[in-house]
């Protein structure tokens, strides 16, 4: 048995954690003395040694990223807080952003100062306003405290955030999107190279981070590599959030090593199946990680586990699907979202995925024809790796996982005339 | 450090090549003959990667990447459609998704026949479809503009207008709209889309969804000839392609040439053909009878011309030669004048210059880029550019945009000096003055002072000066050419007009010759008489003005009109009428207009369609424009015309067949090597007090361009009398005017081009904001503008910083105020602009 862990989540079982001085009491705000006291170029050190990886779905390693920003441009370097999470059965960051709110701020701060940041920049999601309001309180006492403006606790260091709201839309997670429209441009996905990390925001040396990532980063300051790298494995260390939902009896966030079989956190922590239903199908992380089934659930849930089996880690946002639900209708529910989502810029995710969604419509509603399952296939080849950003990518992941596992049900769908599911929900999806 | 390498190796299907590091794939395989299929990438917009269609394999790379957004690498392999079946696959279903919307009404589409969608569908598409779901559907087309409808259903969103419009023309109005398979080009609701460059998203739209009213079902690709042609409308020196069908122009496309105007052209240039079916074209030769216009066969025509040059010769004959005239034309003229009628009077300036100025213009005679003339590739790559007297977004467009590019692109500083810089502000130091101020900001500017001198006076590199026609009178002409030269740069002069440039070079100055010899020179006269067999001319000619001046004086017999309408070019109208009725008027043309139907003689020239010549352009590139339709009616060539002219009064000036014109000039339009630049004697300028040399009497009207013009006389035109109050305010104490034509104007090369003239502007007055906030006049208000002399116009005021403070713009040919005719081409007058009070309602 894999024990949960309690280190993002350490303070969330404190209803005031969210308020300058009872963070304090929790230790809050610790890392800054270890940080101040530190090179800059030491703490990107201790951070690519502890092998810290991006938590926001690609799992690039965090130091290394930080290592690439271009030094001596004349520009500024910002850092920008990836806290957009529209992924689709993710809801980590948010919680985070409820429940503790200052453990982001601290985590920008230290972060900052170990790539040189003087202005941050959070970009939350546009729909989110209570995680928002949080954090606005958070970063106000901050200021009020000498956290964060001018010679932050005597150390000379100067950092200013803003806390920018999106508009909603998913693309604006994506990190070049998300730039633009920082910057008031269209929320659409620019060519990289140039990166970022040497043309950003504004055309300065950027890192884009997710709201875990940073959150992560003062508990290495403070605690060390060891510790870090005592939990997880060598190449996916530390601590991870996970997000059930789905037919369980307990969803939520859990927070656990990386690598903890799948199993103990949907059987053990979710508590199980609901009703006693079976388990049909699940996704390891989001639903643009191909879905994977109830033989998988033995895999170590970190980020060569999962691809060892055929999907991806992603947000480790876990959907469980049970015996009661549609595979047509849980396609079709997410290709309207990934059809809705798409930002046009590209031919095959916004021909594709519309035409999928329409595929699937048809298929749900009786009006199947037998090689509708080629053509679907054929159209996620199209788009699959060909698609301007990943977003294409994972608009495929439903569609080819299910009809690699479950392409009876579709065929039932055209012999049958339509939904065999007469009573079918999708309980998934936070949208 | 080892140097960069200067090229990498890369295989291409197997094929090696060299290629300059940080060439995009695209490119590379486009050296070899291979097209990889692409819809949004265009060699001069940044690359975009959106449609997805130039998939190719690269060894070592797991997806396919696409080849118009990948640079090579050393050593890289690629292989295309040619060779790998991964690129082929990913291109055919990228198509498939392209197609399932697509409306396919190619039947219809003015597109079809020349459509890389339809040519690659056909080529590698799948034969039927797999979509049975309903396509989109949109409204079809809706109006972007007055160029530009848009089809929605057809558009691949590809980008490449959006990218036009903001990466080149920095026109930010046309914009991709809403996202997913609702993502639409749309523009601002409540803003249009205007851009004097239009017409290019309309020619770069890989698909037809963008189409120009004008075009619109006209014709079918396949049914066109083409000709390769050269921009008559102004001195850019664009180069087209004119698309014909049935002996009629249909269409105009920018044709590529890098050097000039790259891939682009203006609205103007490529929607300005139609007047060639105006109904007031001439197609046969006219005389005039009782006073009236009947029609006449070329014999007649000819000899009753030759009979009117010898009765009135005796008092002196001068050729006015028109501003979109082709070179040769412009040669035949003043060979014409100088041979045949044995005087220098002979010009194709409207204006006057200062001696100075004159001299200015004269020292880039006959020199090319080959002769070290500055050219659009050197602004990029210049220290800096000083811009004098020139608006170019209205003046010279396709300038205006390479000067954008130097700018924004290269970081070029361009520094730009005179009363009314325009759009040129959007980039550019401005320098503002007064008319007549411009030679002092200029000394201070050689001198480094401020930071627009010290853009010039530091760093490396080489300065270039642009100076337009209108510094010719200001003083801003001769003084560019100075700050040049203190510099150690180099100078351009720029003038407006297509022909203008040509006709310098071909002599058609009073005292220049061809190639800019100095009539006062006698080895430069010496060589041409040797050359073409006749005395010269050697006392000193009338420059236009003064021509025109003379004739209304009586005291010049016969004019020739080559292309010239005196009443809008030689204004006031006064003056011109006149002219035209105390001279006898030969006039060569392609319309019947106000000055034409006046003339003794009327002659049907062709229109730049019919025509085969060459126009030179501000460079100094002389280009050649070819006949795309057969001649019209009767008309015929200028230069033969002159030809012929010159025969019925026993001359022969020697270009028997066509290309005799052309050849000649190439012959002279250099100066001799080793020639010294003397520069060109001083005209006898019109306005000067000290009268003219030839004609003796100072003319009655001499006064011009402030000649007394009845006020409201011209009905179309919205003057009127002031209310005589009388009871000006002290503090107004009036403005300078600044005018010249914008681009769209009351031109009548722009007769029917429908779509451009309902574009057109009306008359306005410009003025600066401080003083606007001083006459209490707010943008949008309606203003009284006092000409003097009881001339006045009531106008909209706009309000913008881009005119100098004390000056006031008002455009010069609108149609419902022609300025020019009003006041005369370049007035140097003090205007009084007054709020209108809104009557109560
Ligand atoms: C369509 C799309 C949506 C994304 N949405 C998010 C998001 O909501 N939050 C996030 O942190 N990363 C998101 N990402 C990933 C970001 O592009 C980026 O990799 C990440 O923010 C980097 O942070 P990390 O290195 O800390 O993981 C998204 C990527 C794509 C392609
Ligand atoms: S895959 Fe293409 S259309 Fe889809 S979101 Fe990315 S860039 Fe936009
Ligand atoms: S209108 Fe034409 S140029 Fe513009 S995006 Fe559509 S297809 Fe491309
Ligand atoms: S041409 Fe390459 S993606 Fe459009």
């Amino acid at each position: 048995m894999t024990e949960q862990v309690k280190v993002l989540t350490s303070r969330w079982g404190d209803n005031r954690a969210h308020e300058i001085d009872r963070y304090g009491e929790l230790d809050g705000y610790a890392s800054l003395d270890a940080a101040f006291g530190k090179a800059p170029e030491d703490l990107v050190q201790l951070v690519k040694d502890a092998g810290l990886r991006g938590r926001g779905g690609a799992g690039f390693p965090t130091g290394m990223k930080w290592g690439f920003l271009a030094k001596g441009t004349g520009k500024p370097t910002y850092l920008v807080v990836n806290a957009d999470e529209s992924e689709p059965g993710t809801f980590k960051d948010m919680e985070l952003l409820e429940r503790d709110p200052h453990a982001l701020v601290e985590g920008v701060i230290v972060s900052s100062y170990a790539i040189g940041c003087r202005n941050a920049f959070i970009y939350l999601r546009g729909e989110c306003g209570w995680p928002g309001r949080r954090l606005q309180g958070a970063i106000d006492a901050a200021y009020d405290k000498g956290l964060l403006g001018r010679d932050i606790k005597g150390s000379g260091f100067d950092l200013d955030v803003v806390l920018h709201r999106g508009a909603g839309a998913y693309i604006c997670g994506e990190e070049t999107a998300l730039l633009s429209s920082l910057e008031g441009q269209r929320g659409q996905p620019k060519l990289r190279p140039p990166f970022p990390a040497v043309e950003g925001l504004y055309r300065a040396p950027t890192t884009v981070n997710n709201v875990e990532t940073v959150a992560t980063v003062p508990w290495i300051i403070r605690k060390g590599v060891d510790w870090f790298r005592s939990m997880g494995s060598e190449k996916s260390p530390g601590p991870k959030l996970f997000s059930v939902s789905g037919d369980v009896v307990n969803p939520g966030n859990f927070e656990f090593p990386l690598g903890v079989p799948a199993r103990e956190v949907i059987m053990g922590a979710a508590g199980g199946m609901r009703d006693g239903k079976e388990l049909k199908a699940w996704t390891p992380g989001g639903s643009s990680t191909p879905m994977l089934t109830a033989d998988h659930l033995d895999t170590p849930m970190d980020f060569e586990g999962i691809q060892g089996a055929g999907s991806l880690l992603g947000t480790a946002a876990v959907m469980v699907f049970s015996e009661d639900v549609c595979m047509v209708r849980a396609c079709l529910n997410f290709t309207e979202f990934y059809a809705h989502e798409s930002c046009g810029k590209c031919t095959p995710c916004r021909e594709g995925t519309d035409w999928m969604r329409k595929i699937l419509g048809r298929l749900e509603s009786g009006q199947g024809q037998p090689d509708d399952m080629d053509t679907l296939k054929d159209i996620c080849d199209s788009i699959f790796g060909r698609s301007f950003c990943a977003l294409g990518d994972g608009a495929t992941s439903p569609i080819v996982s299910a009809l690699k596992f479950f392409r009876d049900e579709f065929d039932e769908h055209v012999s049958g005339g339509g939904c065999p599911f007469p009573g079918a929900r999708v309980t998934v999806g936070a949208h | 450090m080892a140097d960069k390498p200067t090229t990498v190796k890369i295989t291409i299907d197997g094929q090696e090549l060299e290629v300059p590091p940080g060439t995009l794939v695209i490119r590379a395989a486009e050296q070899l003959g291979t097209i990889v299929p692409r819809f949004c990438d265009h060699r001069l917009l940044a690359p975009l990667g959106a449609c997805r269609q130039c998939l190719v394999e690269v060894a070592g790379q797991r997806k396919p990447l696409t080849a118009c957004t990948t640079t090579v690498t050393d050593g890289m392999e690629v292989k295309t459609q040619v060779t790998s079946e991964v690129a082929r696959a990913g291109q055919e279903g990228n198509l498939e998704l392209l197609l399932i919307n697509h409306p396919l009404d190619c039947p219809m589409c003015d597109k079809g026949g020349e459509c890389p969608l339809q040519d690659q569908t056909l080529a590698h598409g799948p034969g039927e479809t797999r979509f049975v779901e309903t396509k989109r559907h949109y409204q079809k087309p809706i109006k972007i503009s007055e160029t530009v409808l848009l089809d929605r259903e057809r558009c691949v969103l590809c980008a490449r207008c959006t990218r036009f419009s903001s990466e080149i023309a920095g026109d930010p109005f046309i914009e991709l709209f809403e996202r997913g398979a609702l993502e639409q080009v749309a523009i601002y609701e409540d803003e249009p889309y205007e851009s004097h460059y239009s017409g290019n998203v309309v020619q770069i739209c890989p698909v037809g969804a963008l189409t120009s009213p004008s075009y619109r079902f006209q014709a079918r690709p396949f049914d066109l000839s083409s000709a390769d042609g050269v921009c008559n409308h102004c001195a850019a020196g664009c180069n087209l392609r004119i698309d014909a069908r049935r002996g009629m122009v249909t269409r105009q496309l920018a044709r590529d040439n890098d050097d000039v105007n790259e891939a682009w052209n203006c609205d103007r240039g490529r929607y300005g053909f139609a007047y060639a079916q105006s109904p007031n074209r001439v197609l046969i030769p006219h005389l005039s009878e009782d006073g009236k216009l009947r029609t006449a066969s070329w014999s007649e025509a000819l000899r009753r011309a030759a009979d009117g040059i010898r009765a009135a010769k005796g008092k002196g004959v001068g050729v006015l030669v028109g501003g979109h005239l082709t070179d040769q034309d412009a040669y035949a003229l003043q060979k014409l004048a100088r041979v045949a009628l044995g005087t220098n009077n002979v010009d194709a300036r409207s204006w006057s210059e200062d001696e100075e100025g004159a001299a200015a213009a004269a020292s880039v005679a006959g020199r090319g880029p080959e002769d070290g003339m500055p050219t659009y590739r050197d602004l990029e790559a210049a220290r800096a550019v000083v811009v004098v007297d020139l608006d170019p977004h209205e003046e010279s467009p396709i300038l205006w945009l390479r000067l954008r590019k130097a700018a924004m692109r290269r970081g070029v500083p361009v520094v730009a000096v005179g009363s009314r810089p325009g759009r040129l502000a959007e980039f550019a130091t401005v320098v503002a003055t007064r008319p007549g101020g411009q030679a002092e900001a200029l000394g201070r500017l050689g001198r480094g002072d401020g930071d627009a001198g010290k853009l010039l006076t530091e760093g490396d590199g080489e300065v270039i000066v642009l100076a337009g026609w209108r510094g010719g009178a200001t003083g801003g002409l001769a003084a560019a050419a100075r700050l040049a030269a203190a510099l150690g740069g180099r100078f351009a002069w720029v003038p407006r007009r297509a022909g203008d440039r040509g006709a310098l070079d071909a002599g058609a100055r009073p005292g220049l010759l061809p190639g800019g010899r100095p009539v006062g020179d006698a080895a430069a006269r010496g060589e041409l008489a040797e050359a073409w067999g006749a005395e010269l001319p050697d006392g000193p000619g009338l420059d236009g003005p003064a021509m025109v001046a003379a004739a209304a004086a009586g005291e010049l017999g016969v004019l020739v009109l080559a292309g010239v309408d005196l009443h809008r070019d030689h204004g006031p109208r006064e003056l011109a009428a006149q002219a035209l009725e105390r001279a006898f008027v030969i006039a060569v043309d392609h319309e019947v207009n106000d000055t034409t139907s006046q003339a003794d003689v009327l002659l049907p020239g062709v229109v730049h369609a019919e025509t085969e010549g060459t126009f030179t352009d501000w460079e100094g590139r002389v280009q050649a424009t070819h006949r795309a339709v057969p001649v019209g009616g009767a008309a015929q060539e200028i230069w033969d015309l002159a030809a012929q002219l010159a025969a019925r009064l026993g001359t022969d000036l020697g270009f028997a067949g066509p290309g005799l014109a052309a050849a000649e000039l190439e012959r002279f339009r250099k100066r001799p090597p080793g020639a010294a630049a003397v520069p060109e004697p001083a005209p006898p300028a019109v306005p000067e007090p000290a009268p003219p040399a030839v004609p003796e009497p100072a003319p009655p009207v001499h006064g011009a361009p402030t000649g007394r013009v009845a006020a409201g006389e011209d009905g179309g035109e919205s003057l009127s009398t002031p209310p005589s109050s009388g009871a000006g305010e002290p503090e107004n104490d009036g403005l300078e005017l600044v005018t010249y034509p914008l681009l769209l104007d009351a031109a009548s090369m722009l007769a029917r081009a429908a779509d451009l003239n309902r574009e057109t502007p009306g008359a306005f007055v410009e003025l600066h904001p401080d003083d606007a906030g001083r006459l209490g006049l707010a943008d949008g208000a309606s203003a009284e503008v006092d000409f003097g002399e009881e001339r006045t116009a009531r106008l909209p005021v706009r309000v913008a910083p881009t005119v100098a403070p004390g000056c006031a713009f008002v455009p010069a040919n609108q149609p419902d105020l022609a300025l020019g005719a009003l006041l005369g081409p370049s007035p140097a007058l003090r205007v009084k602009v007054t709020a209108v009070e809104e009557a109560a309602a």
